[in-house]
């Protein structure tokens, strides 16, 4: 599985213009003449299968040709992508796992708080819904997550800057109500007010879609446990209603959306590109949507590279939670 | 005596229920689903006026200052743009652009999802178990990511066969992109069906694998094909749009609803207008073919194969 992906991603790399040796190549441009002696030097006559290994696991410890005169002489300098060796961006010839660590916290701490409000506002609905099926209530969140889930989320990022910072003001000091991007007001003293203000656009910009999508899946998931034998039991021993649905049937019905939780997980950063670009968040996202703009490829690849394993683990640990919480699921 | 003539009063459409065709039983049950029917008349009034757009007075791409950036008015519904252009006819022009690259993409990945899920589901064995490996590894490439890479990449050389900021492009790269969900159904379907005993029926009459494939399974499986194909037009237009407000898919001067909106941004606040009508027939394209969507699984998909599936 990992291979496989590891061989997309190679094959991604090579139809990249400068191939895999991209990060390296001190100009984009290429004389023609040297690029007998550039090949030799970056290893690209070699075969492609040795090129993929020393893409993953570098070369520092085979002898190389670094001048390019035909004569291996030394040990190469890479270290290959499976010990962080990305290469260096061509916008400012830093390491691309530098690059992306600074920005990697940035949109962790974005979206660990949007996951926490989506958590926080889609399961009460979604009980809800699902214990008072067919209410009025029950109508109206099932209305308004077919709208959550239709709307695009740039475009809802823009109406919400339109409506809260170009039209609404702050009545105290007639300034706009909230602030149109960055993480907190520069220049200013950072205080937690200042910052949680910058917050309220973005997550809920990117808290909508999913709050739609998850309080529907905990509604026909919560459904699905409520007519079970167990709950009648319960019922029958005289427990309470309150305890029988929080206790009883919650429980079981978090089992699927743990899962699906865990598969969702990695699209955050996916997702991230649309809230970072149009609040001006210093993310991932926005450190990708930059880098397609300037073809800045090696750090594009360091983090596809970097979004595509954390899909994998993530996958791993929804099997691995899953079949923890619901002990019937046996893998072999 | 009395019943005996009582008997036979009763006329035959009392004993037998009523004969109707499966479409018409699909019909039937997608009425009761008012969403639904609600959904189908606004994608279809969105759909005509896309068609119809080459009615407009005006043009979509020529430009003409003399009105530039009008608020909406009776005579520019949806305002003009900085160069002119009545935003309305370019909305409508933009739609027929999304909405053709939503359909290609479906039409895409059912062309790859459905070979591939059902020799994976049929065959079984080591094949199943390469097609899959294929394509959980596929799942786990972020999509937009990589739908932005090939963009940038097509910007710089050539690839064969795929003219940059061709509509045929875009939509062929997202169906590329997009297969595996179809392709999972259709095997999981194949996987459930193939154990019936009609299939078993077919067989010992001595019916070929294709046979069976196509004209056993296939059209029982096909209403939860039908669903997932349709939400997924939803889910295309959504894809394209995005690309496209990032400016990495149709490129202007060409209008898609997506560019419209990314072209916007700078105008945002003085002109909002510009930015708010091709955001608002996205928002009705899409949730009208999620209606319809949930119309139709209600409709072709009475027995809920679509739950099961989801539980294998």
């Amino acid at each position: 599985m990992l291979f496989l992906l590891s061989l997309i991603l190679f094959m991604l790399i090579n139809i990249v213009p400068g191939g895999p040796l991209a990060g390296y190549g001190r100009t984009r441009r290429i004389n023609p003449d040297k690029v007998e002696q550039l090949k030799r030097q970056f290893g690209l006559d070699k075969p492609m299968a040795v090129q993929y290994v020393v893409w993953l696991a570098g070369n520092d410890w085979m002898r190389v040709d670094a001048d390019g005169d035909g004569v291996t002489e030394s040990y190469g300098q890479r270290r290959g992508i499976l010990r962080g060796d990305f290469g260096f961006s061509y916008r400012n010839r830093q390491p691309v796992i530098q690059e992306i660590r600074e920005r990697l916290w940035n949109t962790i701490y974005l979206m660990s708080i949007t996951l926490f409000v989506v958590a926080l506002v889609a399961i009460p609905i979604g009980i809800i819904s699902a214990i008072k099926q067919y209410s009025l209530f029950d109508f109206t969140a099932t209305t308004l997550s077919f709208m959550g889930q239709a709307i695009p989320e740039f475009w809802l990022g823009m109406i919400l800057l339109l409506v809260f910072y170009a039209w609404l003001d702050n009545p105290m000091t007639g300034d706009s109500l909230l602030p149109s991007g960055g993480m907190y007001t520069l220049g200013a003293d950072p205080t937690i007010f200042d910052r949680v203000k910058h917050l309220i656009l973005p997550v809920t910009m990117g808290m909508v879609g999913w709050v739609a999508w998850y309080s529907r899946f905990l509604r026909s998931s919560m459904l699905g446990v409520i007519h079970q034998d167990y709950i009648r039991t319960a019922r029958a021993k005289g427990q309470k209603e309150n305890i029988v649905m929080l206790k009883h049937a919650l429980k079981n019905a978090l089992i699927p959306l743990v899962t699906l939780f865990a598969l969702d997980f990695p699209y955050i950063f996916t997702g991230s590109i649309y809230v970072e670009l149009i609040f001006s968040w210093p993310g991932m996202g926005r450190l990708f949507y930059d880098s397609a703009v300037h073809r800045d490829y090696p750090v594009m690849m360091g983090i596809l590279i970097i979004s595509a394993c954390l899909i994998i683990i993530c996958n791993l640990a929804a099997d691995v939670a899953y079949s923890y919480l619901d002990p019937r699921v046996r893998y072999d | 005596m009395d019943n005996i003539t009582h008997a036979n009063l009763v006329s035959a459409s009392d004993i037998y229920p009523e004969q109707i065709s499966m479409g018409r039983m699909v019909w039937r049950r997608f009425r009761r689903h008012r969403g639904a029917v609600l959904g189908a008349i606004i994608l279809t009034i969105i759909i005509v006026s896309c068609l119809l757009a080459p009615l407009s007075p005006y043009d979509p791409e020529k430009s003409d200052l003399t009105s530039a950036l009008q608020p909406p008015s009776w005579q520019h519904p949806f305002g003009t743009d900085p160069l002119g252009r009545d935003m309305l006819t370019r909305v409508l022009y933009g739609g027929r652009i999304s909405l053709f690259v939503g359909f290609m993409v479906v039409i895409i990945t059912l062309l790859i999802g459905i070979p591939m899920g059902a020799i994976a589901g049929f065959l079984g064995g080591w094949v199943d178990e390469v097609l899959m490996r294929v394509i959980d590894a596929s799942l786990a490439l972020p999509t937009l990511m990589i739908l932005i890479l090939l963009s940038a990449i097509m910007r710089e050389i050539e690839i064969p066969f795929l003219q940059r900021n061709n509509v045929m492009t875009i939509a062929f790269v997202i169906g590329i992109l997009s297969w595996m969900t179809i392709a999972r159904l259709v095997r999981a379907i194949f996987l459930t069906l193939r154990e019936m005993e009609y299939v078993s029926a077919s067989r010992a009459l001595g019916a070929s694998d294709f046979r069976i494939i196509v004209s056993e399974i296939l059209p029982n499986g096909f209403g939860p094909i039908i669903v997932a194909a349709t939400l997924g037009i939803g889910w295309a237009i959504m894809e394209e749009s995005g690309l496209s407000f990032l400016g990495f898919g149709i490129q202007p001067p060409t209008p898609s609803w997506g560019n419209l909106l990314n072209s916007a941004q700078e105008h945002l606040v003085k002109h909002p207008w510009l930015a708010i009508f091709p955001g608002l027939m996205i928002f009705f394209t899409i949730i009208s073919v999620n209606y319809i969507g949930d119309g139709l699984r209600d409709a072709l998909d009475p027995y809920k194969l679509l739950k099961q599936i989801d539980e294998v």
